[in-house]
């Protein structure tokens, strides 16, 4: 793969075992700003895999993980700050409704600013639930609101883990318009789905893993 | 950087594999003499304790095996944080193989000290602060062996148990303080002296026998499970199945 | 790499106020400890005898093996509830430092479990009976000794995150270190009880809590980022 400068994440040869499973086997791609990614494959292929060591949660044996030049284990917390990850379970407390279950989940990492959760969750299209308990919300309605977790975290990278589970069409629709978006503003968006979508608005490059 | 050759080449798991190999006999046969040698110094030619008797023989194999369990531990937590902070695996191999040999010594240190109770206090168990203090590093132990096998994963076992062994090792001497200073408290049961003042040559040389011994014992019994955990954890490996052919 | 808006004070506030809220919709949480703790004080005079003077010289001991066994408890809602849910994982990534958002996590669990059994124990001693003039410094030993229990717990209950049969196996990696912690208490209660000063004891109770509170946090991190692995 030729090198582009302009490559904000870069991983190189990584090498990651489960057990005795050896799931990545000497992994190399480059990520340029404004780009993002569809990672394809089978059940059991390292789909997961790859997003959770991206996401710093599994160390590679072997290989290296650049962001911005520098190898992010040098800096995980740092990176971390960069980076938005949606993974299988919403992180969503069933107690608390989606506003305030946004407010302490961004609040961490910035103080929040009148309005923009419930734009953002109009966006998504659940703007007439945001008082409601999380408890009592669809899968897919409970869905959306960790993407505007995501979208709230004012990261560049996001690393979304099956996004689209449980979404329905216009719900499918509203998350690629906001991903189009990010993208659109320079920033990265790094998805895993089995099966192909058509995304409106987007193009994401293929990453096939086997 | 050549002075971390070494350090590399031992984790190298089959290079590791036949060093502790080549080491196992320069250990073990000086561990079997100088055990045997201290135990017949010790039970034979040593004399009567003028206020034990013969009982005080024990301290032959208690001394050395109390004082095993805590090397055992050291060794444990000291492995342990070095396969956490450099990530080293076979270093965590090593303290795998180390926690069973030290829970076998502790509970020897605890019978040993049972059956010395008996006739010295009339009774198998006094709570003594030595013996309870042995009795809750045993305790440590059995909580590292525990979590090592409820993990499946052999790299999250080595990494979580690790990790309690080294917070156990920072409340070794905590757990020691504290429970010498409950037993001054409540003016327990005379003390098992294992360094008595005035300890004649002919008692002492023997003990010491002993506990070189015993090391010695240790370091051999800690190479043949080292091997052990290798082959374990190396078992898909090709060096072994070449190993196998050849 | 980017800095975050939030402040290390702020983000500690955050996770501290989250988790007592969640409590207060989740009562229960709070209350079976304490109860529990009462339960396991009254077992005693049932098994033993109801004689005051036996009663007494039990008491500290009783009191003290109560409030070890029922923080144990408790520690199983630390972050287990967050691991299942996905918290935890958003906590690791939140860009701060994740020793310190399990800290403030760690002291709301503490105000949540332990200071209840702290106002609780009046009762129990006085149905053990207690003298009422060693009730301050059985509550004052308590309040540091729960301490203790809650961070080095957090440890435990961060180690057998992922495994799963969590709750026994926790007692058998926290008692052993949770020892010091039952001698040191039970002995300062008891020498309250007996009219003389328990300074001592309760100096070398606040010692072992500025010890835990300092190191624990980051060995818990630690044990966090093994689980999610």
């Amino acid at each position: 793969m030729p090198e582009t400068p302009a490559a904000l994440l870069e991983a190189e040869n990584l090498q990651l075992w489960r057990g005795t499973r050896h799931v990545l086997r000497g992994l190399s791609f480059h990520v340029a700003a404004g780009e993002s990614i569809h990672v394809r494959g089978p059940n059991g292929a390292g789909k997961t895999s790859l997003l959770r060591t991206l996401a710093g949660f599994l160390w590679p044996e072997e290989g290296r993980l650049l962001w911005n030049g520098a190898d992010v284990s040098q800096d995980r917390d740092g990176f971390a700050a960069d980076l938005a990850y949606l993974g299988h379970e919403n992180a969503l407390k069933a107690d608390f409704t989606p506003l305030e279950n946004l407010r302490y989940a961004t609040g961490l990492r910035h103080p929040p600013t009148a309005g923009t959760f419930e734009s953002v969750l109009a966006r998504l299209g659940i703007g007439a639930q945001q008082d409601l308990p999380a408890r009592v919300l669809s899968a897919g309605q409970r869905r959306r609101v960790a993407l505007a977790r995501v979208v709230l975290a004012r990261a560049r990278l996001w690393l979304l883990d099956e996004p689209f589970t449980n979404l329905d069409v216009l719900g499918v629709e509203a998350l690629s318009g906001v991903i189009a978006q990010h993208v659109a503003a320079g920033g990265i968006a790094i998805l895993t789905a089995h099966a192909d979508l058509e995304l409106p608005g987007i193009s994401p490059r293929r990453l096939e893993l086997t | 950087m050549a002075t971390w050759t070494w350090f590399h080449k031992l984790a190298s798991p089959p290079y590791l594999y036949r060093t502790a190999g080549r080491l196992l006999p320069w250990l073990a046969i000086p561990a079997i003499v100088l055990t045997l040698a201290g135990a017949y110094g010790g039970l034979v030619r040593a004399p009567a304790d003028y206020q034990q008797g013969e009982a005080f023989r024990i301290i032959y194999v208690h001394a050395p095996s109390a004082w095993l369990s805590l090397m055992a531990y050291t060794v444990m937590a000291a492995a342990a944080a070095v396969g956490l902070i450099w990530r080293m695996k076979l270093a965590h191999a090593l303290a795998a193989a180390t926690a069973p040999i030290g829970a076998s010594f502790t509970l020897l240190c605890l019978a040993t000290g049972s059956l010395w109770g008996r006739p010295m206090w009339g009774t198998w168990w006094v709570w003594d602060a030595r013996l309870t203090s042995q009795l809750i590093l045993f305790f440590l132990y059995l909580g590292y062996m525990a979590l090592h096998s409820a993990y499946d994963d052999t790299q999250r076992a080595d990494r979580a148990a690790g990790l309690l062994a080294v917070v156990g090792i920072v409340n070794v001497p905590i757990i020691h303080f504290s429970v010498y200073w409950w037993n001054t408290l409540h003016q327990g049961s005379t003390v098992l002296r294992a360094d008595g003042p005035a300890m004649p040559p002919s008692m002492l040389v023997p003990l010491l026998v002993s506990f070189a011994g015993y090391t010695l014992g240790y370091a051999a019994l800690a190479c043949v499970r080292l091997r052990a955990e290798v082959l374990g954890r190396e078992r898909n490996a090709s060096w072994l199945q070449e190993l196998g052919r050849g | 790499m980017s800095t975050l808006g939030t402040g290390l004070g702020r983000a500690a506030w955050l996770v501290f106020e989250r988790d007592v809220r969640l409590a207060f919709r989740r009562w229960e949480q709070v209350t079976h400890p304490v109860v529990f703790f009462v339960m396991i004080a009254t077992l005693f005079p049932l098994a033993l005898s109801p004689e005051t003077s036996l009663l007494r010289d039990i008491a500290p001991g009783v009191v003290w093996v109560a409030a070890l066994l029922s923080s144990l408890l408790a520690l199983e809602t630390l972050l287990r509830a967050d691991l299942e849910d996905g918290t935890l994982e958003q906590l690791t990534l939140s860009g701060q430092p994740l020793g310190w958002l399990l800290f403030a996590k760690t002291l709301a669990h503490w105000v949540l479990s332990g200071l209840p059994l702290v106002l609780a124990a009046p009762l129990v001693a006085t149905a053990l009976a207690a003298p009422g003039d060693a009730v301050g410094v059985l509550m004052l030993a308590l309040f540091l000794g729960t301490g203790v229990l809650s961070f080095i717990g957090a440890v435990g209950a961060a180690l057998t995150l992922g495994t799963r049969r969590g709750s026994v196996l926790l007692s058998l990696l926290v008692l052993p270190l949770a020892m010091p912690v039952l001698i040191f208490g039970a002995r300062a209660t008891d020498l309250a009880m007996r009219g003389e000063p328990a300074g001592g004891a309760l100096m070398l109770l606040g010692a072992m809590l500025a010890l835990s509170v300092t190191l624990a946090p980051i060995a818990a991190s630690t044990a966090v980022r093994i689980s999610l692995e």
